[in-house]
């Protein structure tokens, strides 16, 4: 987590002189540094549908991304953050065949993985001290944990939606309970709409009106109570004192007759998590496969329903049996698809039509998430953000270094989250997450002082300002840390060209740090 | 041939590949984007909203006035909260414990209105604003009262508000077709806080925070002016990015990066052309920056001047340095001439470019301060949190001058005639530009929520401001 940045190859701190006979000085041409020239091949039964479609469609598939590319790509995807120097160096030169599926293993069983993917969950469960979503900040914290800690076990997915539908007691004490209470409208319909967005990727108000109010039936009997702690709540189920009989309707059109001493939400938990439940494994293997090679095989991944049907409908249907063999193990869904030839393509299409997009033709490019992207930069440049909450109580304050990816609450924010499109987390919906780039984010990396100042104020800046420093080793040394990769010759040649324009190093070395920070390559995934 | 040529060829066969065609959908989706330089986060979950909730009415932008009197605000926003009684409403005959040493009001240039004696500046100005001396809401305390104050709203409801700002934005910014390079809500120079901006509507209305300090020399804007990245450095800046945009020659010409390269002939022409220019005071003349007063305070007056001349809608400057519970006089002093100033200052010059007409100028704090002197230690003369009267003034933009409304009573502690509720000032702002009150405000929420309260929300109100229309 800590944000050094010196991870620098060989023993530059202390001799730099060792340093150019450790890298590398190919020549490489502007496209053969994202891709390699190959295409890909059917490896894998998802290159198999996804291959077999794109050769019926007439569609030529991008070639594979290149080794940096890669490991850029998926410490991105999944841990959020960028890979260190000397981790670039490493792969760059490891010769094992395997070791992308390698480098996939380590990342999936970091602490980071599961911070980013904590943040994903927080986002589509609503995760907020206030406004419109009240948890309130120990109930926010307290829910954040729990499912911080519920990806760390890797629970099986089944198992953590029976806890969140089914919990019952204190907010802060049993925290799966604020999922009921993470809405805006408490109502037995305003909860039907967030079980049926967040777990089978549905919006309810495009259903008929007697499957709405059907579905409602099963959280009529969700209650709330606060105690006498401040901002304490109990979420609980409101037995009936008559012993009425409940005749319900699944959304499959079956019914069900649900006994007074049965919690209705336990029937409907245990019909939605059944392996023969199309919704359920369906929603979430389409959402990881969306939050990968961003988009979903039903587009928009929360907009599942009939007359929008997935683009590869064998696809789908894999990735979901797989899921129900491996008992809802997610990791498994991950492996699958970071392994496959279709998400190492590279960015740099062979076909531009729609169809090759819709299709997985190329990996898409994406502005980074704006966690993300602040954290990469903090991370280049050795700075932190400091993250407060002031909303009572308890006021927290992030301590040195922490990660915007790990905010527990989206009431704790900056304005560079803001402004670069952080999900407010007030519906669940995917799209609520704005990753399109504006004129007012590219003016704060190109011109404000927050950026400028962390750049000009960097430990990699004043080691490498060093008169004993050679400038292609600076250069180099900078390519590795904020692009994950050795400068081609070109680009080696305009960065020297630059600072022998220059009288001062460090001005350079700034400007080319400013440079790439504020190139494409940096700013979104590719 | 030499690398660097090797590297040229590279691009142009990216080109000849054809990477140049569309990529299918960005193409309507580009038309929609405007040229809206601060605008643009919250675009799909507003269209989602609507969607997602039939009863959620889609943005209208109905007009009450066929055409409206006023373009612009400037909020001279007093945080903290100014003394009523020592500022536009003054009680010499209340005694020492209420007035101090302010015992002798000066006359305007308006017979019959008097000012404390400090603001010998605005009383030449009498004419061109009016003094609301029965503004009220009872909140003696800064958050809450300050959201009451912007959104008119009563504090503690579910729903966060939008303030002024950030409605004007929605009825006058980028929705409304506003094509200017300047944001269209600007605060000099630091936003007013949680409670008060831009509430459910979203960070997309937001104020675009200048930062900095206008009486220094350059005026850093963040993102706009960089110290000690001159515009020969951010040109050749600005030469090495696009030739070590690797990725962006990679993808060759086509649609992908579209918004990012959009985006960044934006952010140049701000920083290297007109944009940045706005903040430039050394444009203007020296003598009349002296008339403005060379502090933070008169500076920024100038700077809302320029702004609004240039088409933003609403401008506020966030004046700190009024919540004077301790040593109140000593402090009142050093403001007062400051603020006469810079107000009087803008105000005639608002005249003499013949803005005046069109742009309200609005000064006022989230409340008063207690009208009863504490003398006693720690206060040693101060004046603590006062909600139940207290003054705010207007000008400009339609409304009358040289007007007073309401009257405190004679020891500027209660409200003695013609209670000001803030929805009632508001309300009356929003007409002068010709926003419709019954307006819907879009939310993500999918509620019926207008710009002014519905009946049944039971907002006080006394009434528009007609005496002054």
């Amino acid at each position: 987590m800590a944000a050094h940045i010196m991870d620098i190859p060989g023993a530059l701190a202390q001799n730099s002189n060792c340093i150019p006979s450790q890298l590398p000085s190919q020549t490489f041409d502007v496209v053969s540094v994202f891709e390699i020239p190959q295409s890909p091949k059917p490896n894998t039964q998802i290159d198999k549908l996804v291959f077999t479609q794109l050769g019926e469609l007439g569609i030529t598939p991008a070639n594979l991304c290149s080794d940096a590319v890669f490991i850029r790509r998926v410490y991105i995807d999944l841990t959020g953050k960028l890979p260190s120097a000397a981790d670039v160096q490493a792969f760059l030169e490891d010769k094992n065949p395997a070791k992308r599926s390698v480098l996939i293993e380590k990342l999936l069983a970091t602490d980071e993985f599961a911070e980013f993917q904590a943040m994903k969950w927080s986002d589509l469960l609503r995760i907020k001290a206030e406004y419109p979503v009240n948890l309130w900040p120990n109930a926010a914290q307290a829910y954040y944990k729990w499912v911080l800690n519920s990806i760390k076990q890797n629970k099986p997915y089944d198992k953590f939606v029976r806890e969140l539908l089914t919990s019952s007691g204190s907010n802060f004490r049993v925290p799966p309970v604020n999922f009921y209470r993470a809405v805006q409208n408490r109502t037995p319909r305003g909860l039907a709409a967030a079980v049926a967005l967040t777990f089978m990727g549905t919006r309810l108000d495009k259903w008929p009106e007697e499957k709405i109010s059907a579905m409602a039936v099963f959280f009529s009997q969700v209650a709330y109570k606060s105690t006498g702690e401040w901002k304490e709540e109990i979420v609980y189920w409101n037995k009936p004192v008559t012993n009425q009989i409940l005749n319900c309707t699944l959304p499959d059109g079956s019914t069900v007759i649900i006994p007074p001493d049965r919690d209705p939400r336990e029937v409907f938990a245990d019909w939605l998590i059944s392996p023969t439940n199309q919704w359920f494994a369906r929603n979430i293997v389409n959402r990881i496969w969306a939050w990968l090679i961003g988009r979903g095989i039903v587009h928009e991944p929360d907009d599942i329903r009939p007359d929008n049907p997935p683009v590869n409908p064998p696809l789908l249907a894999y990735l979901e049996h797989e899921l129900v063999q491996s008992n809802y193990d997610l990791k498994h869904i991950y492996r699958l698809i970071l392994n496959s030839h279709v998400y190492h393509l590279s960015c740099i299409p062979h076909d531009l039509s729609p169809a090759a997009r819709e299709n997985f033709a190329s990996y898409p490019i994406r502005r980074l998430d704006a966690e993300v992207l602040i954290d990469a930069i903090n991370q280049i440049t050795g700075t932190s953000e400091k993250y407060i909450s002031p909303i009572p109580e308890p006021f927290t304050e992030s301590p040195e270094n922490f990660r915007a990816v790990a905010l527990p609450d989206a009431s704790i924010t900056s304005s560079f989250l803001e402004l670069f499109g952080r999900p407010p987390r007030d519906t669940g919906l995917e799209s609520e997450r704005n990753n399109r780039i504006t004129p007012a984010q590219r003016l704060h990396l190109i011109n404000s002082t927050h950026i400028n100042k962390k750049i000009e104020t960097s430990y990699i800046i004043r080691q490498l300002s060093q008169p004993n420093v050679p400038l292609p080793q600076a250069i180099k040394i900078l390519y590795l840390n904020i692009l994950s990769r050795y400068p081609t010759e070109p680009e080696l040649n305009i960065a020297i060209t630059h600072l022998s324009h220059l009288p001062d190093k460090r001005q350079g070395l700034t400007d080319i740090c400013w440079a790439l920070i504020n190139s494409a390559e940096f700013l979104y995934r590719h | 041939m030499s690398a660097v040529n090797k590297y040229r060829l590279k691009q142009s066969t990216a080109t000849r590949l054809g990477y140049q065609k569309a990529y299918g959908e960005p193409i309507s989706r580009r038309t929609m984007i405007k040229r809206t330089l601060f605008a643009a986060l919250w675009v799909t979950v507003g269209r989602l909203a609507c969607v997602l909730h039939p009863t959620a009415v889609p943005m209208a932008h109905s007009s009450p006035l066929s055409t409206p009197k006023a373009k612009s605000v400037i909020q001279l926003w007093l945080w903290g909260g100014p003394s009523h009684l020592d500022t536009f409403d003054p009680k010499p005959e209340a005694g020492h414990d209420y007035c101090g040493p302010f015992t002798h009001p000066i006359e305007t240039n308006v017979p019959g209105i008097r000012i404390c004696e400090l603001l010998v500046e605005l009383a030449k100005q009498a004419d061109k604003y009016s003094i609301i001396r029965s503004m009220t809401h009872g909140i003696n305390a800064h958050e809450t009262a300050t959201y009451l104050m912007l959104t008119g709203r009563p504090p503690g409801g579910r729903v966060v508000y939008p303030c002024v700002g950030a409605v004007v934005s929605l009825f006058k910014g980028y929705d409304a077709g506003y094509q200017g390079l300047l944001p269209p809500y600007i605060v000099i120079t630091e936003p007013l806080g949680r409670f008060s901006e831009s509430g459910f509507l979203g960070p997309r209305y937001k104020p675009f925070a200048t930062g900095g300090d206008p009486s220094k020399t350059p005026f850093t804007v963040e993102g706009v002016v960089l110290p000690n990245v001159p515009e020969q450095r951010q040109i050749s800046r600005r030469q090495l990015l696009s030739k070590l945009d690797t990725l962006s020659a990679a993808l060759g010409n086509n649609d992908l990066l579209a918004d990012y390269r959009s985006a960044e002939k934006e952010a140049y022409d701000m920083i290297l052309g007109t944009g940045a220019k706005a903040f430039d005071l050394s444009e203007e003349p020296p003598a009349l920056r002296d008339r403005y007063g060379r502090t933070t305070f008169g500076q920024a007056c100038l700077v809302a001047r320029r702004l609004v001349e240039r088409g933003v809608s609403y401008v506020t400057i966030n004046y700190k340095g009024w919540d004077t519970h301790k040593n109140h006089f000593q402090a009142m002093r050093k403001l007062l001439p400051e603020m006469d100033k810079g107000m009087a200052t803008l105000l005639q010059d608002l005249a003499d470019r013949g803005l005046i007409e069109t742009t309200i100028v609005w000064w006022g704090g989230e409340f008063g301060r207690t009208p009863r002197i504490l003398w006693e230690a720690p206060w040693n003369g101060g004046r603590n949190h006062y909600g139940k009267v207290f003054s705010v003034v207007v000008a400009g933009g339609g409304f009358k001058g040289g007007r007073v409304v309401g009257a405190s009573d004679s020891r500027g502690e209660e409200v003695k005639e013609r209670p000001v509720y803030p929805i009632d000032l508001i309300a009356t702002i929003y007409e002068l530009l010709g926003i419709d009150g019954n307006a819907p405000l879009p939310n993500p929420y999918g509620l019926d929520l207008r710009v002014l309260p519905k009946p049944e929300e039971n907002v006080k109100s006394a009434g528009k401001l007609v005496e002054l229309l």
